[in-house]
């Protein structure tokens, strides 16, 4: 079959499938697919996985057309700001038409991993029964699914080796779905339930532990007690990947001994997480494990003192990514910056959400973080206060960030030092980090640090922006500067019509923009939605009261309260809920 | 920063606000109904407006910006913790027999102290970091977790609740140590 049209086509079809086969970044294929036609026919009869970042961009159809080979797609729906409570609750995201259009085209499905979706029973009924070969299923902060859901996937996917549920709201139904689980399944590899709060069928749960030996990733439930979790490392010490139930007991009883014990023999944990109850006098049975470990989770462990975290933390020399509360305190970050040294993300996490006490961490723990751990490249930190000075320590630190997003619990609180806005903070992080792909900004910012943004972050991708700015300068400088951007949310900040209309065809180099209590109004929204045909351009009322009395109330010169746009090849969705108005 | 500028960012306790905040509180999922549903946060945006700086936490929706689930969560342990009351035993040097209070019904230090001095017809007096107890025959003292015998008053109240395992009232020269007259 070979074409001597041009040194382009000159390898065969067979030769260029086979190279194509070594890659496997999206943005790679991607590319490839871009050369030329049958660069673009090989690579779409080759390629196997598929990543769909907002899954309005697109629909099934159009997936299975150019992909008929694809084995593995992940999918992402709701907007970044749903997870804050920010887009009402039946805004759209549901997956059920794409697994049924799979299922009608025998697409041979074998993975899905879902972020942000609307996942429901019949989804999850539908999925379990249509696909034979079906291995692993990951879903990532859904929602619309109970364990009756689970349940039929337990029962009908025979070769299932992954099922990943990660914090996603799902009603317990306590329906036994770990029972479904047949005596014949022995192939899974990975199962995390962490999120679910109803009780399992321990009896099950070890049964189906001892019988699965290639078992590597195991996250138990708040449910499952410290006995239970001593019998299951006592059948699994393979394990790479470690989340507890509860972790409290009498550290003198003869269970705590032997939990102990059991721990010791588990050679291979480098993922330890859970503690979703836990008595700080417990932790030493784990001092063990923490030697080997490369990721520690304890975002989830309430009620654990700094001094606690801190004896732990002392053992994970090894440590790569954790993620703890701000329990912790800037001291307790000082032990980190002193032990971790091989530390590349952390993330902490409030734990305070309700303004009553007073445990945060300040600027404090972040500069001692960045001179103690040279190889930072991704923080979240949520903070009580920050200085331009700090920022510009930990700048000068570490120059690798390549996600950098920081939130103090006051939005708009000011240099805590000299009362200024934090605008020269985050401009020497943009400076110093030349590989930042994300960031997010809190306190009080002028357009001044979106000078800095635009000027700087020459490969941002994704900026998050709140209650900052003061004209539509700032959002400008953004758009004009960040040539990579592809996802852009600000909410309550004071940008409007000049800045959203300024660059309409740059909204198609990205995949998503979010407005929320903005200066926008909804002629400039009409406006932009006419001028851009390839753009849905959405306005999500306030009260669910149906689309006709959301028409009927704005007037042009109207201020939009909430607008989500984004690039697509599918035009207006036809799934939108009354609430929503595509323009 | 133009007047018309409408960032829902009032005094707390402004009608406006309030009335704004209250439309934009959509379906109310469970956890935001613990929000208050105002976007009282101060203009703080000027430099010079120092006093009005420290806002509310939690006010604001979806702020600070944490997953609901990781929020709902949280709610579900305090709820536990608060559902379950925390008895525990009090004794007093020299008593024949020992009593049992609930920590979760106090609303802070001075609140348990009235409550314990009534409780024991005594006078503990007043705390200082310094001092502990200074002027009093008492100190109030407590179990922590780890077992230490800690006097009263440290920490904040809230570390105080969780780690409080039980009281003891000490008494004359047991109590010199904390801090208090001889």
């Amino acid at each position: 079959m070979c074409m001597f049209q041009s040194v382009m086509n000159y390898f065969p079809e067979e030769v260029l499938d086979h190279v194509f086969d070594f890659l496997t970044s999206h943005r790679d294929r991607n590319a490839v697919s871009l050369v030329c036609k049958s660069w673009y026919s090989v690579e779409r009869f080759s390629r196997e996985k598929v990543f769909i970042g907002n899954c309005y961009a697109v629909n099934p159809e159009r997936l299975i057309d150019r992909f008929p080979r694809l084995r593995s797609l992940s999918l992402k729906g709701k907007p970044h700001f749903a997870d804050f409570n920010l887009v009402p609750h039946d805004w759209g995201g549901r997956v059920y038409p794409w697994i049924e259009a799979m299922a009608k085209s025998r697409i041979n499905l074998e993975e899905l991993r879902l972020k942000r979706m609307v996942v429901s029973d019949e989804s999850l009924e539908l999925l379990a029964k249509s696909f034979p070969n079906f291995k692993s299923l990951v879903l990532v902060s859904c929602e619309g699914f109970t364990t009756d859901g689970l349940a039929a996937i337990a029962s009908n996917c025979k070769f299932l080796r992954e099922l990943d549920l990660q914090e996603n709201e799902v009603d317990d139904r306590k329906g036994h779905w770990l029972s479904c689980f047949p005596e014949s399944c022995t192939s899974l590899v990975s199962l995390n339930f962490a999120c679910l709060k109803g009780e399992v069928n321990v009896a099950a749960l070890e049964r189906l532990v001892a019988r699965c030996r290639n078992l590597r990733s195991l996250r138990l439930n708040h449910t499952v007690p410290l006995e239970v979790l001593q019998k299951i490392l006592v059948q699994a010490p393979q394990l790479n990947d470690l989340g507890t139930g509860s972790f409290t007991h009498d550290p003198n009883s003869e269970t705590y001994v032997k939990l102990k014990n059991a721990m010791k023999n588990c050679h291979s944990i480098r993922s330890l997480s859970g503690f979703l109850d836990v008595n700080g006098r417990c932790l030493p049975a784990v001092y063990p494990i923490c030697t080997s470990l490369t990721a520690l989770n304890l975002s989830y462990a309430p009620g654990l003192f700094s001094n606690e975290l801190a004896k732990l933390i002392y053992h994970c020399k090894k440590i790569e990514r954790l993620w703890i509360l701000d329990t912790i305190g800037d001291k307790g970050l000082g032990v980190v910056a002193n032990t971790c040294k091989e530390l590349q993300e952390l993330r902490v996490f409030p734990s305070d959400l309700y303004g009553v006490g007073n445990a945060a961490v300040t600027e404090e723990g972040l500069v001692a973080i960045s001179a103690g751990c040279p190889k930072l490249n991704s923080i979240l930190y949520f903070c009580q206060q920050m200085t331009n000075a700090a920022l510009i320590t930990v700048a000068k630190n570490c120059p690798n960030f390549i996600r950098f997003r920081l939130c103090t619990l006051n939005p708009v609180v000011p240099d805590a030092a000299t009362n200024q806005p934090l605008d020269e903070g985050f401009g020497a992080i943009v400076q110093s980090c030349k590989g930042l792909t994300r960031l997010s900004v809190s306190g009080q910012l002028t357009d001044q640090v979106f000078l800095y943004i635009g000027m700087y972050a020459e490969q941002l991708e994704m900026l998050s922006i709140a209650f900052a700015g003061d004209s539509d300068k700032g959002m400008l400088y953004v758009l004009n500067g960040c040539k990579k951007l592809k996802k852009l949310e600000i909410r309550d900040s004071p940008f409007g019509n000049m800045a959203l209309l300024s660059d309409m065809g740059k909204y198609e180099t990205m995949r998503s923009l979010w407005m929320s209590s903005c200066q926008v109004t909804l002629g400039a929204c009409k406006t932009l939605a006419e001028k851009m045909p390839r753009l849905n351009v959405e306005i999500i009322s306030e009260n669910e009261g149906g689309a006709g009395e959301g028409e009927a109330r704005l007037d042009d010169r109207d201020r939009v309260e909430k607008m989500y746009l984004y690039r697509t090849l599918v035009g207006p969705r036809t799934d939108a809920p009354d609430f929503v108005w595509t323009l | 920063m133009p007047a018309d500028l409408n960032l829902r960012l009032g005094l707390p306790g402004s009608d406006q606000t309030d009335v704004d905040a209250a439309k934009s509180n959509k379906r109310a999922s469970p956890e935001k109904a613990e929000d208050t549903a105002s976007n009282g946060v101060p203009a703080a945006k000027s430099a010079d407006d120092h006093e009005t700086a420290p806002a509310p936490k939690a006010q604001i929706v979806g702020w600070p910006p944490v997953k609901s689930y990781r929020k709902s969560t949280a709610a579900a342990v305090k709820k536990a913790e608060a559902e379950s009351g925390m008895y525990v035993k009090v004794s007093m040097d020299g008593a024949p027999y020992l009593r049992k209070i609930d920590i979760k019904l106090y609303n802070g230090y001075s609140h348990l102290l009235t409550a314990l001095e009534d409780m024991f017809k005594l006078s503990i007096g007043e705390y200082s970091e310094r001092e502990g107890y200074k002027g009093s025959e008492y100190a109030p003292a407590y179990e922590d977790k780890d077992g230490d015998l800690m006097l009263v008053g440290d920490v904040p109240w809230e570390m105080f609740m969780s780690s409080c395992k039980r009281l003891r009232i000490m008494r004359g020269a047991d109590a010199r140590g904390l801090g208090c007259a001889q």
